[in-house]
């Protein structure tokens, strides 16, 4: 086939303008979001050179002196940096070993409960949670934990032993975060699991039976697997998210005596940058986070896209 | 022979509902012991006595916080935040996801990178609040509305939705002589009904539940929202703004059931609606699931 000539491409193809004047209504119904990102989103993204700067809120952002990147240096030379990013690293550690699995396994019996009624108040009652606020369940903790007016607490004292400061003992804060993520989303989070179990065909359970495969056998050789890249995926994504802890979750437990195992990148930039006015450091902590959270998104997205299953994006 | 035969419950079946059952009770738990006693009258209060069905009912710790101003100013601050809000955040959300579904819009992958690029990386809180700070928002319910319009992944999710649905209503309509616009308000609004039912749920229960935006930006106390207000309560009781409010507590009204009574408040909202959010966000979750 003759490779057609540019003169001729320009000629089938209407000219740009043209073709986004056709689109002059579309393109109005996008403004109102594009501005918005664009002031919102991307805004921001300009505030990020007061991490080189040693911003001052009178000299402005054109105005301030510039510091290279002293204040990441600073940063990583702090030996507080190394304990906010231990509490990143363990808080993340122990919501993957024990909060991640929980949601297959309560997807997994509930969906060998054969009762209807039984699993839709089941799964009613254990979804409720997610929809509360951090505001509120941090509040029920309270009521559960505190030495003052703490259900358990009651309870150790009517047994004639000693109460337990729970809420101020930095041994007990990571468990404590890890049970309250249980408690708020791990029922929500089946359903995914539920929904990748429906989409098995039943056939296969009927041949298992038939060859006389126990419930529990049918559960490790057909649903297991079956779900098996949900898994994964998910898996791969809460990799993904290692740089991020449940901001207001963390600032809401947070008091004087656990700051040490509780201090976050997201808690010291507030605390140092929004509070304490110490705008450049709080924007450098953020800055950080920031990259880090991308890089390890980009590189999750990455492997799940090798292992041949569609990416996030 | 039909595989559906009538089985027996084994010992299996009764240790998993026994357990699903144990996960379920501790996850009510800790709601209707706070419910409970909110609604029990002062004079038959035990502290941490537990009854699912108050001895004496009382309405007393609802009627106080009604009769406090920081209560009731937090109360509509919230409401107004959460209706005005919802409507833009559907407003914003629509329009600009319709846009998007046009493939041979030029510049379209453009803005698709641009609103996808702020799914994965953030400029951070502190920047954020200087621009919210810089354009004169903080202390104004607005700080938590603007900065909030939309997001990457509603865009996505309401994008997808309006790609599967049939092309051939647009065109007809196109041939009857609407505009762009048009379609979208006669067609593709009708057709995107559940969709936009969900989106409601969703963003309306995204701006009652914020609390962090709501404590940097709104430090003046009038301006509270009911999460602010609720936190300050229970967990930082000494904060001074509230010292001044729990010690008027009128007589013999333990304040204990005033806080729970403040959280129960600050959930009745989620409960009304939660019917409807269990429907509309399961769906949700899988749509979430389609890729973009």
């Amino acid at each position: 086939m003759r490779k057609p000539s540019v003169h001729q491409i320009h000629f089938q193809r209407k000219s740009l303008w043209k073709r986004m004047k056709e689109y002059r209504y579309i393109y109005l119904l996008i403004l109102p979001g594009f501005f918005f990102f664009l002031l919102f989103k991307y805004g921001p993204m300009w505030g990020l050179i007061m991490a080189f700067q040693n911003y001052s809120p009178y000299r402005g952002i054109l105005g301030s002196e510039w510091v290279g990147f002293d204040n990441f240096v600073h940063l990583f030379t702090n030996p507080y940096f190394y304990t906010m990013l231990r509490n990143t690293l363990v808080i993340n550690l122990m919501l993957l070993i024990f909060y991640f699995p929980i949601p297959i396994v309560l997807a997994l019996m509930l969906n060998e409960v054969r009762h209807e009624i039984f699993k839709r108040f089941n799964q009613s009652i254990v979804y409720l949670p997610h929809f509360f606020s951090w505001v509120v369940v941090v509040s029920l903790t309270f009521f559960v934990l505190s030495v003052d007016v703490g259900l358990i607490n009651k309870i150790l004292n009517d047994w004639g032993l000693k109460p337990i400061s729970f809420l101020t003992n930095p041994n007990y804060f990571w468990g404590i975060i890890t049970l309250q993520n249980i408690w708020k989303d791990a029922g929500w989070g089946t359903i995914i699991f539920l929904a990748a179990i429906a989409g098995i065909d039943p056939e296969r359970y009927e041949a298992a039976v038939i060859d006389g495969a126990s419930r529990l056998r049918q559960i490790w050789h057909i649903t297991l697997p079956a779900i098996r890249p949900v898994i994964i995926i998910l898996l791969i994504l809460r990799l993904g998210n290692f740089a991020d802890v449940g901001f207001e979750q963390i600032l809401l437990m947070m008091n004087p005596l656990v700051t040490n195992v509780a201090e976050i990148f997201d808690t010291y930039a507030y605390n140092h940058g929004i509070l304490r006015g110490r705008i450049s450091v709080g924007v450098t902590v953020g800055m950080f986070k920031g990259v880090v959270g991308l890089i390890l998104i980009l590189a999750a997205n990455y492997t799940v896209r090798k292992l041949g299953h569609e990416g996030l994006f | 022979m039909s595989f559906v035969l009538k089985k027996r419950m084994t010992v299996g079946d009764v240790i998993n509902c026994t357990l699903l059952t144990l996960f379920s009770l501790v996850c009510i738990f800790p709601f209707l012991y706070i419910v409970s006693i909110s609604f029990t009258d002062a004079s038959v209060y035990v502290p941490f006595e537990f009854n699912l069905i108050p001895k004496k009912w009382s309405l007393d710790a609802y009627k106080y916080i009604l009769s406090t101003d920081s209560f009731i100013r937090a109360f509509q601050n919230t409401v107004f935040i959460t209706v005005v809000g919802t409507i833009l955040n559907l407003l914003f959300t629509f329009t600009m996801a319709y846009g998007l579904t046009k493939t041979a819009l030029p510049g379209r992958n453009l803005i698709l990178y641009m609103v996808v690029f702020t799914f994965v990386f953030s400029a951070g809180l502190v920047p954020n609040y200087i621009l919210v700070q810089s354009l004169g928002l903080l202390n104004s319910p607005w700080a938590l509305i603007w900065p909030n319009l939309t997001n990457a992944w509603s865009l996505i999710v309401v994008k997808s939705f309006m790609d599967s649905l049939p092309k051939e209503l647009e065109e007809a309509a196109k041939i009857d002589g609407s505009n762009d616009i048009g379609v979208f308000i006669r067609i593709i609004i009708p057709l995107s009904k559940p969709c936009i039912a969900a989106f409601t749920l969703f963003f309306a229960v995204m701006h009652w539940n914020q609390y962090f935006q709501a404590l940097i930006y709104l430090t003046d106390h009038t301006k509270w929202t009911l999460q602010v207000l609720v936190a300050a309560l229970v967990i930082n009781s000494g904060t001074d703004a509230v010292a001044g409010e729990s010690a008027n507590v009128e007589g013999n009204l333990p304040s204990e059931m005033v806080r729970m009574a403040s959280i129960v408040v600050a959930m009745v909202p989620i409960l009304i609606v939660y019917p409807f959010l269990q429907k509309y966000f399961a769906k949700g979750v899988m749509l979430g699931s389609v890729k973009g």
